[in-house]
Order: structure tokens, then sequence, then C-alpha cells
């Protein structure tokens, strides 16, 4: 993007190298690059509210079996799959945790109107106001439901621009009675919105849950690799209820580092202050210094800076202190785990449809990739170091 | 899998989902316009279209086609669709936009849409700001216009090099079959009505009437009736029929605002726009022949063609049938495709029986010569 350029930046965001992208306009997409944007258009549009992950768990096992050592689900449904270094799993050496969320923000189905209608709760972060008008999709079976509007016409002024209550949102799916909905619809079906998968010119993506299946892409496509430390990518459930897969998974894996992929919020829209815009398209994956759950690893976060300035790979700094991710649950597992986030910009996320990068997201692969190959199993030795010299 | 609630073989839902994915916002209906006219070709004998775009089919009488003078009924549907009109490009290449005809901007955030360029529609996103970007207050409010955008994702000299202020934008299509046979959709305000002129006219050329029925596709109703206003002026109909959508009851809105329920079959409308004997016969005609109906009451301004219609040149008897739909105006209204085929065999009896003498008595006030 031009504006990438005259907007202020931070200071740490100099690179040390001039920034390629990845895949500039006009040159043939790398095989890369069109393989994350396949495996977004597998995953997208699967659906995966909190607590219901399970279309995302199965397509994503499929997906990595080739490439990993050993995967095994928990009881919570988080899927875990390692892939061990060149010494094997007798000698696993350092293990570094990566973390992606399988869920998505939504609705469950929580009763049944006299008329036919489905009540509904939101299930994680959702503003009520982009459910209005929104088509959706209603459990398993993927029963087809419309969330109404008090019709414009009859609107009296003073409610046309109140945002409207959750409790008075309902989904029809056509039932002419609570009977016929009672036969098509459980209660404690999930819900989530219908939206289109689409590619918006060279290298951008329309799609409903990029938070995080955008992180599951990234994962998956770094698990074709082997690394000289041992990975346990981890594709977790429930983020969006408070990082609770995250939590039980980081003490299954009992890693040494833990890196969270995941999509953020990209505001570098129309309207928004330039120190506002929190992370913007194209400027390449976000690290952070902190946020609400977790404070990221200084000298993790500091590997993750040298590998961009050494490869040339593009980064921003994510330019908020809100929110939270896996991070929040990974870094106090057991007796605590230095761990960072690298994050994907994506506008309008916990919407009907987010739009991401496929350069930012090609960049965080190349980013972690860039890691692990050469930093992490150096960076753990040294903290080994210390630890040992300490005790 | 709840997709194949309607059979493949039904013609109507078909149409019904064609239509709803036609993109034609008022003043820009012409794409439209050439598959109506082409639908209605099959069963009139002459198609045109007038200077504003509306679609005239003619179905002469028959078996008394020589009949000198047979009476006339125009029957009246609008094409076209709300939708929105690019304002602005601003930096970063994001659209600023403006409504076309009345949209409801509280279902706009987070929607698909297309940008209809020169060179095709490109699609977009309306976007919406984070909720740590807003105060308490401006979570509880819906955006103001100023506040809208649509994103295309393109860079901004590509946006700028392939948008133009002025290009239209509508809701990116998407019908669904519902349970029930009930479909949901844009636009269905009022392609239903369009489907009950392709049914009205599918069943009518089975049939023999004594009048000229005039199927007519209208334009820009959404921004003031006015393909009502020259296409009634250039029909001269004796009888003239609007055929539109009607409020059904929903959630959160029950029996005093809306007039019908969705599956009840078509509304007949009482009251000042509508000829009360055009009205009667309406209902004489759905007993007569078993077909499901209600009735509304519309005391003013119906806000249909039937209004522009009524006060056509000297002036035309009009009648109101109407299809209930849930949700008018918003990217998934709802429609029970039974309804939109009752109110379709409603109009073919109702122009079937239409004769001379009925067109003669809707003049006779009871007044005397």
């Amino acid at each position: 993007m031009t504006q990438a350029q005259a907007a202020p930046q931070p200071q740490a965001q100099r690179p040390l190298q001039p920034q390629p992208q990845p895949s500039p306009p006009g040159q043939a997409p790398s095989e890369r690059f069109s393989r994350l944007r396949e495996c977004l258009e597998l995953l997208c549009p699967l659906p995966g509210v909190s607590g219901f992950e399970g279309p995302v768990r199965e397509r994503v096992a499929q997906l990595i079996r080739p490439f990993v050592d050993r995967w095994e689900t928990d009881p919570l449904g988080n899927l875990l799959a390692w892939r061990y270094g060149p010494d094997g799993p007798q000698q696993p050496g350092p293990v570094v945790m990566l973390a992606a969320h399988m869920d998505e923000v939504g609705l469950v189905v929580s009763g049944f109107e006299g008329d036919g209608t489905l009540r509904v709760r939101p299930v994680g972060g959702l503003d009520p106001r982009v459910l209005v008008g929104k088509a959706v999709r209603v459990g398993a079976s993927r029963l087809a439901g419309v969330i109404g509007v008090r019709p414009i016409h009859l609107q009296k002024p003073e409610e046309r621009r109140r945002a409207p209550e959750p409790e008075a949102l309902v989904v029809d799916i056509g039932a002419a009675g609570r009977e016929q909905a009672e036969q098509a619809v459980q209660v404690g079906d999930p819900v989530v919105f219908e939206a289109p998968f689409l590619v918006l010119g060279e290298r951008r993506v329309l799609a409903k849950a990029l938070d995080d299946r955008v992180g599951c892409c990234v994962l998956v496509e770094l698990l074709r690799e082997r690394y000289p430390v041992t990975v346990v990518a981890a594709f977790t459930v429930q983020e969006e209820l408070g990082l609770r897969g995250a939590q039980v998974a980081a003490f299954r894996a009992d890693p040494h580092l833990g890196l969270v992929l995941e999509g953020t919020v990209g505001a570098d829209v129309a309207g928004v202050e330039p120190h506002h815009e929190v992370t913007r398209l194209g400027a390449g994956p976000a690290l952070s210094v902190l946020d609400q759950a977790s404070i990221a690893s200084p000298p993790l976060v500091a590997a993750l800076v040298r590998v961009a300035g050494r490869r040339g790979i593009p980064f921003q700094w994510r330019r908020t202190g809100a929110g939270g991710n896996d991070a929040g649950a990974i870094h106090v597992s057991r007796a605590g785990v230095p761990t960072a986030s690298v994050s994907v910009p994506c506008r309008y996320i916990h919407g009907p449809a987010a739009v991401c990068d496929l350069a930012d997201v090609e960049a965080a692969v190349e980013l972690v990739q860039g890691f692990l190959q050469e930093e992490a199993a150096p960076l753990l030795q040294r903290w080994r170091r210390h630890g040992s010299e300490g005790g | 899998m709840p997709d194949t609630h309607a059979p493949d073989g039904d013609n109507l839902t078909r149409w019904l989902e064609e239509l709803s994915q036609a993109v034609a916002i008022s003043g820009h209906e012409q794409e439209l316009a050439r598959w109506v006219a082409e639908r209605l070709g099959s069963w009139c004998d002459e198609v045109r279209q007038d200077p504003l775009g509306n679609v005239i089919g003619v179905r002469r009488a028959r078996p008394w086609k020589d009949a000198p003078c047979p009476p006339r009924v125009m029957l009246a549907a609008h094409l076209d669709e709300v939708g929105l009109v690019v304002s602005r490009i601003e930096r970063g290449g994001f659209l600023r936009v403006l409504p076309v005809g009345g949209v409801n901007p509280q279902v706009l955030m987070g929607l698909v849409v297309q940008v209809h360029t020169r060179e095709g529609a490109l699609p977009g996103v309306v976007g919406f700001l984070p909720p740590h970007l807003l105060s308490r207050e401006e979570m509880g409010r819906f955006p103001r216009w100023d506040d809208l955008f649509v994103d295309t994702g393109l860079p901004e000299e590509q946006v700028r090099a392939r948008v133009g202020v002025g290009d239209l934008v509508s809701v990116r299509p998407c019908s669904l079959r519902l349970l029930g046979g009930r479909l949901a959709g844009k636009a269905l305000d009022n392609r239903a009505g369009v489907a009950v002129l392709l049914e009205c006219m599918s069943r009518l050329a089975r049939m023999g009437h004594a009048a000229e029925v005039y199927a007519v596709a209208t334009v820009q109703e959404e921004v003031g009736l006015r393909g009502a206003v020259t296409g009634t002026f250039g029909v001269v109909p004796d009888v003239g029929v609007a055929v539109d959508v009607t409020f059904a009851r929903q959630r959160g809105v029950g029996e005093s605002e809306a007039p019908a329920e969705l599956g009840r079959g078509p509304v007949v409308a009482r009251g000042a726009n509508m000829h009360p004997k055009v009205t009667q016969r309406l209902l004489e005609v759905a007993r007569a022949h078993g077909v499901p109906h209600q009735v509304e009451v519309i005391p003013g301004r119906s806000g249909t063609d039937a209004w522009a219609m009524q006060v056509s040149r000297s002036g035309v008897a009009t009648g109101l049938v109407s299809v209930p739909l849930r949700y008018m105006h918003s990217p998934v209204e709802v429609v029970d495709v039974e309804d939109v085929r009752q109110a379709g065999r409603l109009l073919a009896h109702f122009c079937a029986e239409l004769d001379a003498e009925f067109a003669r008595s809707l003049l006779d006030w009871g007044v005397g010569a």
C-alpha cells in the first residue's frame, strides 16, 4: 500500500535491510502463497463456534497428517501434533509450542419462539450490530437461516440509530411454528455467519473467521518442514471464551517457549487516525509488546526482530495494549513459558467477513520459519546455561 | 439437507431465486428488464419498453381476439431495488456511499457487497471499526452514513483506476432456501411481485380472457413510483392492479403493524387508493377459486405503484395485491413461495373474468345518469 510509507511508523519498525514483498503484484505468486490461499479457502468457511470446533479439527488433522510425527486430541478438543527435531522422539531437545485457535465467535441456539424463530445467545465477543440483516447457518446440517430487522418503514426516528439488544435478535429458519423448528434444530446448535470466500485483487482475502483460521493456516504451512527444535503444533479450542483450550494444551505440550499465531485487529481504514490503526494490512506480520493477557517475552521478541532484519522480512508492531490471545494462558503454564505472538492484520474481525493480505500471511510464515531454523535452539541453550548458572 | 425443500422442477422457486440474485438498482434496471422481457415474451403477443425502461408485455384478448375495444387491465410490479451509490473515494481507496431509495443502514455493518464498475463487479465489504476504538455510546448506536465505507481490498491507485463516483453498489446476491418452501434473499421486494406477474401470465396463457392484459414491470418505484407514472400513461388501462409486497408479521412486528402472515396467501388491500369494486372483485375471485388470501387496510398512501396508477390521466380504477414479506429492505427478506403462487393464481382468474361490463361498472357510482 502506498500509504504504508507515508504513515508515521514506530522506531523499531526500521528494517535492517530493504523490505522485499514476498509476492509483489504482477509476479506469479509463489507456491507457498497459493497453498496459503487454498488453505484459507478450506478452513474459513467451516463452522467452528467455540466448543463446536469439530469440522475445523477434522480438516486440520487431514492437512497436517503427512507432516507430523505424532498427533493427539485432548479432553477439551485441542488438536496437538509433534514434529520432532533431528534426533527424533527419544531426544526431543528444546520444545517450541506454536498455537493457533480453531474456534470463532458466533451464536448458539438457546430456545424457540412461538413463531418458529430461534432464540440465540452470543459465543465470544460479538457486536450485536453486525448481526442485523445477515444470513447464517445453523447446526451440523448447515440449515439456512436469517437474522431479520424491523422494516425501516415501521421504525420510529428514535429506533433508527439504536443498537439492538442481543435478546431482540432471533434466527428465522422459515419454520411455520415452534414444532417445525424443534424438529429441525436442537437447543445448543451452533450458528455461524454465511459468508463467501473471495480473493480481492491479487493479494487480499475476504472470508469469515479469519480470526483465527489465518493462524491455523500459518501453522499448517510451518509443519511442512523439520526444524532443529521439536515443534508442538497446538490447534486450540475456546480461545474466544477465555483462552481455555490453550491453557490445557500448554500443560500437555510442556514447551520451553511458546509462539501464538493469530489474526489481529487491522484498523487501517477510512476515518481512523494512523495512531489508532493498531496494525496495517500489507505491512507485514505484527509483533506485540504486550496486550491485556500477557507481556511478550523480550528476548523472544528480540530474536524475532533479528530474524526479520537478517532475512528482510517486513514486520510491524501491534500498536495497542487492548485485546488478548492464547499467549495469556501459555506464558503462565506450569512454571512459566516465555511466549510471544506473531499476528496477521485482519480488518473487520468478529464480523461476517474479514479481510487480510496474503503477503502478510506469507511473511508471518517466513518469520516464524526463520526463527525456528536459526534462533530457537540457540536462544533456549542460552537460557538453559543461565538457568544452570543460577542453580 | 435443507436445500431440497422446493422440488427442482419448480419454475417459480427458480424464477424467484434468479430474480433475487439479479441486480437492478432504481434507474439501472436494464439487465433485469431484458430477462423479464424474454420471459414475458413466451406468453405475450407483444413486449415493448417505454422511454423510462418499463417492460410492457401485452396479451390480447382471446378467443375474442378481434372484439372492438376490449377492456384493458394493467398489472404492475416494480423491478427495481434499493441500493447504494459511490459518493467519494477516500484516502486508502475506501468508498463512501449514499443510499438509492429507502436503504436501511442498520444492515450494512460487515455486509458483503458488489461495486458495479465499468469493467464489471468488484466484491467488497462494508467496513466497521473495532470495539476498542469506540466509546460505549458509539457502541450503542448504528453508524451514520458519514461513517460507513466500502472496502474492496484493492490498493488505492487500482480503486481510483477502476471505480468512479456514481458507480452503484449492491448487496452481494445470496439467496437461501429455508424450511417449508420459504426463500430468503435480497430484493424480494419486489421480485416476488415480478414473479407473481410471470406466474399469472403463464397461467393466463392456458385460459381465455375478454380483456387485454398488460403485464408491466416498472422501474424506479423505490425512488418515487416514477415508472408507474409513465407506464400507466402509456398503457391507458381501465383497471390497474399493482403487485407488491407487504409487511408480514415477524419478531418485533405484531398485528398492529403488520397486516399479514407468511404462508396464508396473497393480501388484498382495501382503502382510498383502491377502487372498492376492484377490491371486491379480487376478494370474490379468491373465494370462488379457493385462493387463500388475507386483507389489509391502507387508509391513505399505499406506497406502491397503485398510488401513481390511480391518478394517471383522468383516473384509473386500481387494486393492490401483495405478497407478505418479512424484514423488508434488508438483504435477507423472506417470502413463502406458496404465497407468490397463489397471488399469481388470483390475478390470472381476476384477469380471465374481467369483461367490458365490469369495466363499465367501475365508472358507475350509483348517482344516475
